[in-house]
């Protein structure tokens, strides 16, 4: 090297070095143990993460090689037959469990978020009838689904509704069973709107209802639509209350919605998976990729449509 | 982008206007609020008491003191936005023109549209600049030539010409001494008769601070406008009127309430206040 030196500035870069090693020693110096118990640590999430997507993509795979023969345009627009499981499809059970989810929407957006406005903006806590109903409302979440199918039939299919065995009643059903989590996810989404946004509206002279429907709202709108993703997701799903309510008509004719019978995807999927023959197992595999395309297509349509608010706020 | 209006830092002359007014010339005003014996209770507790002043019309009124003496609980007698707290209870009385606020037959909505205020924290709604000012004239009914009102607020407030060109853009996006000019400008869009301000420039920058102090002398002429703040100099610099107040223990030490300790113009507070507690406090001996 030709560059010329100051005199003593071999001493200092000595020291120099000397710092540098002193310090990146002791950057580094973090102990085996503490390495292997992060290691362990992400090992753990990554166990739990890895049993969820297992489990998803056991039945992804599962459905699609049992399924694969009977994959074609025909599972949709074939109606069911006993008789010939080779080209029976699931026309009149898309139907059924599209016009029960519908029905389960419209009634439970307005009931839930109006129960849940009640519950966040205007109930008085102190008041004891306001904690029994929070508290309930809490408690129904967890009743198990068969209790309100047996609820549907006393009260909906027969009693003071009398609607008979029709997807109207399979609806009103399956939308009690939802309500309760559709009702906790929007007082969520309602909580999270900050005291000083209410405040704000508030001190300009909006009334109480004006804040509510203008401001809590639409800055909720995307908390409630992840409640009504969840409770719909769930409500598709549902067989055991449909069962009592009048969905295992083995229905060959498309439903309507106030008279006659009906059956939904699950409910029909476990009519053929219950049947010896091999067709009608590879028919419910074929029935429950129809199922789980369906159930995406509303989540997504449902998450569009809350990231399309959250755009907008 | 070029910046329109930079903010003239001149305290100084506000400071020296503000001295500049005597005691009789704001009296001669007329009286915006007349509060007797005022007490707010929490679940109880008293958090302030025995408050006894008047506010005058076209007047920067300033109330200054130590955490917790109850200044911000008082400015919220004003507009009944301590209806809003559970268990918070008004006692005595506040005129307002003359009229009882708290009387049966008041309607607090109709209280917050003549009363406006600005929080502590800017609290822009989470919509465009254009709909957050249009928020109070849309639900007040005012439908008329809403852009036109929307434009004059947001001038009064100086942050139209940083805003103009992005109207549509969320209000979130600016900046907090911008959010808070904002939050002035919803206020002014309902055209109040007064503006509540609850330590308005206390999460912002310096200069943010500045502008806002600037903006209270404009408004002054226009509005009454009743002021919040920690911080002393602010009270001096923008003020007519100061209160001062402070927190008294109760002999065992348990209870603390907030007590109305001094009331006069800016000046007289701060050059020679009759309590030692005040001199005390602005003298920085205390607080």
């Amino acid at each position: 090297m030709g560059d010329v030196r100051m005199p003593g500035s071999g001493r200092a870069e000595l020291a120099a070095a000397g710092a540098r090693a002193a310090t990146r020693d002791a950057l580094t110096r973090s102990s085996h143990r503490d390495r292997m118990t992060g290691a362990l640590f992400l090992a753990m999430l990554l166990l739990g993460l890895g049993v969820a997507l297992l489990g998803l993509a056991a039945i992804l795979v599962w459905s699609f090689v049992e399924g694969a023969p009977r994959l074609g345009l025909d599972l949709v627009t074939e109606g069911p037959s006993t008789l010939r499981p080779e080209s029976a499809g699931f026309r009149t059970a898309i139907l059924g469990s599209v016009y029960v989810i519908l029905g389960v929407v419209i009634l439970i957006v307005p009931l839930g978020v109006g129960a849940a406005i009640y519950l966040e903006e205007y109930a008085d806590r102190e008041r004891w009838y306001n904690r029994v109903i929070e508290l309930n409302i809490q408690n129904l979440a967890g009743v198990p689904s068969i209790v309100y199918g047996i609820l549907g039939l006393a009260f909906i299919v027969r009693g003071p509704l009398d609607l008979g065995f029709v997807v109207a009643a399979a609806s009103l059903t399956v939308a009690l069973l939802v309500l309760p989590t559709v009702i906790i996810a929007s007082r969520e989404a309602i909580r999270a709107v900050p005291r000083s946004i209410r405040d704000g509206s508030l001190a300009l002279g909006a009334t109480e209802w004006q804040t509510t429907a203008r401001q809590v709202l639409p800055a909720a709108v995307p908390g409630i639509l992840t409640g009504v993703i969840l409770a719909v997701a769930r409500a598709i799903g549902e067989a055991a209350p449909l069962l009592l309510v009048g969905a295992v008509t083995f229905a060959t004719f498309n439903p309507s919605i106030f008279e006659g019978g009906y059956s939904t995807l699950p409910v029909l999927i476990y009519n053929y998976a219950s049947r010896p023959q091999e067709e009608f197992r590879v028919l419910a595999a074929a029935g429950v990729i129809v199922m789980l395309v369906l159930l995406l297509a509303m989540n997504s349509f449902a998450v569009w449509l809350r990231n399309h608010y959250e755009q907008k706020w | 982008m070029t910046r329109m209006d930079t903010p003239q830092i001149d305290s100084a002359r506000m400071a020296e206007s503000a001295r500049g007014i005597e005691r009789s010339e704001i009296e001669s005003r007329a009286k915006v609020f007349s509060v007797a014996d005022l007490g707010v209770h929490y679940s109880g507790v008293p958090a302030i008491e025995e408050v006894e002043l008047d506010v005058f019309r076209n007047t920067v009124t300033a109330f200054i003191g130590p955490s917790g003496c109850g200044k911000s609980t008082f400015i919220r007698c004003f507009n009944r936005m301590n209806d809003l707290i559970p268990g918070a209870k008004v006692l005595g009385t506040v005129l307002y023109h003359g009229a009882d606020l708290y009387a049966r037959e008041v309607d607090p909505v109709e209280v917050r549209r003549r009363i406006g205020m600005v929080f502590q924290k800017p609290n822009p709604f989470p919509k465009s600049i254009y709909d957050n000012v249009a928020f109070g004239p849309r639900v007040l009914g005012m439908k008329d030539d809403l852009d036109g009102r929307v434009e004059k607020a947001l001038h009064d407030a100086v942050l139209w010409e940083e805003v103009k060109d992005r109207l549509k853009d969320s209000a979130l996006g600016l900046s907090g001494g911008q959010q808070q000019r904002l939050c002035i400008a919803r206020c002014l869009a309902v055209e109040p008769d007064v503006i509540l301000m609850d330590e308005p420039a206390s999460a912002l920058d310096p200069i943010s601070t500045t502008r806002i102090e600037d903006l209270m002398h404009g408004l002054k002429r226009d509005y009454t406008i009743v002021i919040v703040t920690h911080n002393m100099q602010q009270a001096a610099r923008v003020a007519d009127m100061t209160a001062f107040f402070s927190v008294v223990v109760s002999e065992d030490g348990s209870a603390r309430r907030g007590v109305l300790v001094e009331y006069d113009t800016t000046a007289k507070i701060f050059t020679t206040p009759t309590d030692k507690r005040t001199e005390d406090y602005v003298t920085g001996r205390f607080g």
